[in-house]
């Protein structure tokens, strides 16, 4: 009876995929990519497809920015640049900056805690196909005009999409419905990859690995995770209300029937806000690896840290009001919540004073990784500085809806996030590629894109303060602001050289890039312990872990003074070269390649596309998503033990 | 072999199942789901500019009833698991199949409620209170009918013989699932029905 699964299989679609199973099972070929539910190789696809999508938005970024060069210029007009920056803004939020730290989450969590993979290898590779199907929904919606005469069909309310912006009667047309299905779909994603990374970082930790002993990326990657659950089901609510609205005539934001618009504005930046720390929490925690790590220090005030990140965690649930001063709520919750967005920059300030310190006194090791992290704490300090002047009421009144909020939230996700993110990729994409990125071309890297990122947002400080509006399609001469917009546009174009010069590094380094070996840059956390790229199961055996920065500590022993020197040679039970190839991982079972996760994952873009097109889709998308799931609960999670 | 997840013969760090910690997690996370609907619909309770009101359309009585039937359907299910957790297959099988029933009643109950209240001019669109209405029992009902699916499925795969004692996780989280959208309802059926302005 328990075999019944596998004959039905054989006598099905079988013949025509056997050899593809073949494939999957042996690691090699297309298909392997396709059934994987390998971590690393998840992590690798989040990486590239989020790659994919942070190019289509700097393109979308220099259109915007090619319009503002100079006064009434004719690039796009008012119609296209509310599209453009509509999709530009979406695309780096949701299709960039979360699933690019999804990427980290997927290669380094399993690796940093000492496991296989994660606790649920399916539901992470359904996470990545559900993300992969949303942004090409999202994106799709450009085609639903002609594109050819000039006409985009994307959503043309703005990444929040406040309401009536995007009500039927101001927004005809499917751009905001694929808005609000792509992003629905997209929170499915998120909300899989949430569950999945709590239960294997509480679960699946290598002996000895305490909490308290984890590296601070995983601490970040936990309280992160717990962000998106909480979050996702708030914004999947104002979702499901917006497109009840529009494609069904009910009344949740229309005023005629006594609905209220401002109740989209509260559940978007109820979600709204836990975002900010959801795209930011994993750059902090990639910057607290790397500042201990090339400073050859262990992170100061290890504890302090952690806690900073699990507070901001719970604040940042108490401060979404702050993107509504203006809205009319009244002195008190203005007050209340001014308050609260000063107190949540006490955590953050506690971080950073840590990094400063964790780096005070440190031999520097200033390789392209730790250049970037060091950017990421002088840029993000000062976008979280320009964040404390939002916080006060009177000046967010002049600041709301300039450039300056513009400026603001460009240091912290720009400057934080994304040098936070090649930071990682500088230090890590070596483990997984097997070659370090060329450390020359990094550092030009580094400073063109720290020079053309403060070229672009620095002057929107000033262009803001001097009143200009944020997404205006074009402006008059004569108001002050020619300048800084040709400022702004020329840095614009300098980092996009500076993306371009990290292609190309990239590219040169896989080709003849020096081999990274397991340990290039004296680690202390246990991915370093293993090769590069890592086998399949990662460990041959699990390890045991004794201290913090376990990995540090096999190698390091401390003198009188607390300086580091070397164990004496055979004194540690050293990894290097040792033991790693003795059977090869035979005997070790891992999970077994799946299609069930990528054929779920189908199902809810053909049901979106249904909802906007034919009902009769809808059906179709649902017995598709029907068969992933029960085809997915029926088949056997691992591999059969070998007779 | 047959045991469903591939890491349940390893001993997880806390101690918790695997999946039965992701339940738990899932669940919390349909808190703030339903929590963000209920708000919703106590935001626009009273602010529908015409008719017709719930104290027109609300037969207090019939939802009562049903909403006996759904909270039965907990003693069943636990009855079932009881059950399967002895080794009763045959026990499992027939509670399971009375919560599936129980639960279909209810369903029943609110499709025969939204076609009552459509007759008498509620839909969707007429007002806020059909469109806030509408869309938490809706989803509310949508979860249910995912766990009558579920209850549906556990007893077809049992009847292969496919879930017996060792397999009682299965029950279990099934379980978690059905007594939260239960709750739900308590909560719904209390703060929409019982308690009106």
């Amino acid at each position: 009876m328990a075999t019944e699964w596998p004959q039905t299989r054989k006598t099905g679609l079988a013949d025509a995929l056997r050899g593809a199973r073949e494939m999957a099972d042996q690691h090699y070929g297309i298909w392997s990519w396709i059934a994987t539910v390998d971590h690393k190789r998840i992590g690798i696809m989040y990486g590239v497809t989020a790659f994919i999508f942070f190019l289509t938005g700097g393109v979308e970024a220099l259109l915007l920015r090619t319009q503002l060069v100079v006064p009434n210029a004719g690039v796009l007009d008012a119609d296209q640049y509310n599209r453009i920056l509509t999709m530009h803004g979406t695309t780096m939020v949701f299709l960039v900056i979360m699933p690019l730290s999804a990427a980290f989450f997927n290669l380094m969590t399993p690796l940093m805690i000492g496991a296989r993979d994660v606790a649920f290898p399916r539901l992470n590779a359904f996470s990545y196909w559900v993300f992969l199907a949303g942004g090409i929904f999202l994106n799709v919606s450009f085609f639903t005009k002609n594109v050819f005469s000039g006409e985009l069909g994307a959503p043309d309310c703005g990444w929040t999409c406040y309401s009536t912006l995007s009500s039927k009667a101001f927004s005809p047309g499917h751009g905001v419905d694929f808005w609000a299905l792509g992003v629905q779909i997209l929170g499915i994603a998120s909300l899989a990859s949430g569950f999945n990374f709590i239960v294997t970082i509480l679960n699946m930790r290598a002996p000895g690995m305490t909490l308290f002993r984890m590296p601070l990326f995983v601490w970040m990657t936990l309280v992160t995770s717990f962000l998106l659950i909480f979050a996702m089901p708030v914004i999947a609510v104002a979702l499901f209300e917006l497109i009840f609205d529009r494609l069904f005539n009910a009344n949740f934001f229309n005023p005629d029937k006594g609905g209220n618009p401002l109740l989209w504005q509260h559940m978007f930046w109820l979600f709204g806000h836990p975002e900010v720390y959801i795209l930011i929490l994993p750059a902090m925690g990639i910057v607290s690896e790397i500042l201990p790590t090339f400073s050859r220090k262990p992170l100061f005030g290890y504890p302090f840290v952690v806690f900073s990140g699990i507070a901001i965690g719970f604040m940042s649930w108490g401060v979404w009001v702050h993107h509504m001063y203006t809205t009319g709520l009244g002195t008190v919750a203005n007050s209340a919540f001014g308050i609260s967005t000063i107190l949540i920059g006490v955590p953050t300030g506690v971080k950073v004073l840590n990094w400063m310190a964790t780096m005070w006194g440190g031999s520097l090791n200033l390789k392209a990784p730790m250049m970037f992290a060091v950017g990421f704490v002088a840029m993000f300090t000062i976008g979280g500085l320009s964040g404390v002047t939002h916080s006060v009421v009177p000046s967010d009144y002049q600041q709301q809806d300039t450039y300056y909020v513009v400026a603001h939230f460009h240091y912290v996700l720009f400057g934080g996030a994304i040098f936070a993110l090649f930071a990682g990729f500088y230090y890590w994409l070596p483990k997984f590629t097997g070659k370090l990125l060329n450390d020359g071309l990094g550092q030009v890297h580094f400073w063109l894109m720290l020079i053309g990122f403060n070229l672009t947002f620095f002057p929107m400080h000033i262009s803001g303060l001097l009143g200009m509006p944020r997404r205006i399609s074009t402006y008059s001469e004569g108001q002050g602001w020619d300048i800084w917009n040709l400022l702004s546009t020329i840095g614009a174009f300098t980092i996009a050289t500076s993306i371009l010069i990290f292609i190309v590094n990239f590219i040169y380094s896989l080709r003849r890039g020096e081999a990274a070996g397991y340990d290039p840059w004296d680690g202390r956390t246990l991915e370093w312990t293993i090769p590069s790229p890592p086998p399949h199961y990662n460990f041959e055996n699990i390890p045991v872990v004794h201290a913090r920065d376990p990995f540090w500590h096999e190698k390091y022993t401390e003198d009188e003074q607390g300086r580091p020197i070397p164990v004496v040679a055979g004194a540690a039970n050293g990894h290097e070269g040792e033991g790693h190839d003795e059977h090869g991982g035979h005997g070790i079972h891992m999970p077994s390649p799946s299609y069930f996760p990528l054929i779920a994952a189908l199902g809810f873009p053909i049901m979106a596309t249904g909802l906007i097109y034919d009902y009769a889709l809808v059906a179709v998308g649902a017995a598709v998503l029907f068969v992933g799931i029960y085809g997915w609960a029926l088949e056997p999670a691992t591999e059969a033990e070998e007779a | 072999m047959a045991q469903a997840a591939g890491t349940a013969h390893l001993e997880t760090s806390t101690g918790l199942d695997n999946r039965k910690l992701l339940m738990w997690l899932f669940l919390g996370s349909e808190c703030l789901f339903f929590g963000s609907l209920i708000a919703a619909y106590l935001l626009y309770r009273d602010r529908s500019v015409t008719g017709p009101y719930p104290g027109d359309l609300f037969d207090i009585p019939f939802t009562s009833v049903s909403a006996f039937v759904l909270l039965m359907s907990s003693v069943s299910m636990v009855l079932a698991l009881a059950a399967i957790q002895r080794g009763n297959v045959r026990g499992m099988q027939i509670w399971l199949l009375t919560t599936a029933v129980l639960g279909l009643l209810f369903l029943s109950g609110q499709a025969f409620e939204f076609t009552e209240f459509n007759h008498e001019g509620l839909s969707l669109s007429t007002n806020l209170f059909g469109t806030t209405f509408f869309v938490l029992t809706g989803f509310h009902g949508a979860h249910v009918t995912i766990g009558v699916l579920i209850l549906l499925s556990l007893f077809t795969v049992s009847l292969q013989g496919r879930i017996q004692q060792k397999d009682s996780l299965n029950v279990e989280l099934a379980g978690l699932y059905w007594h939260f959208v239960d709750i739900v309802w308590i909560v719904i059926f209390t703060l929409v029905y019982l308690i009106q302005p």
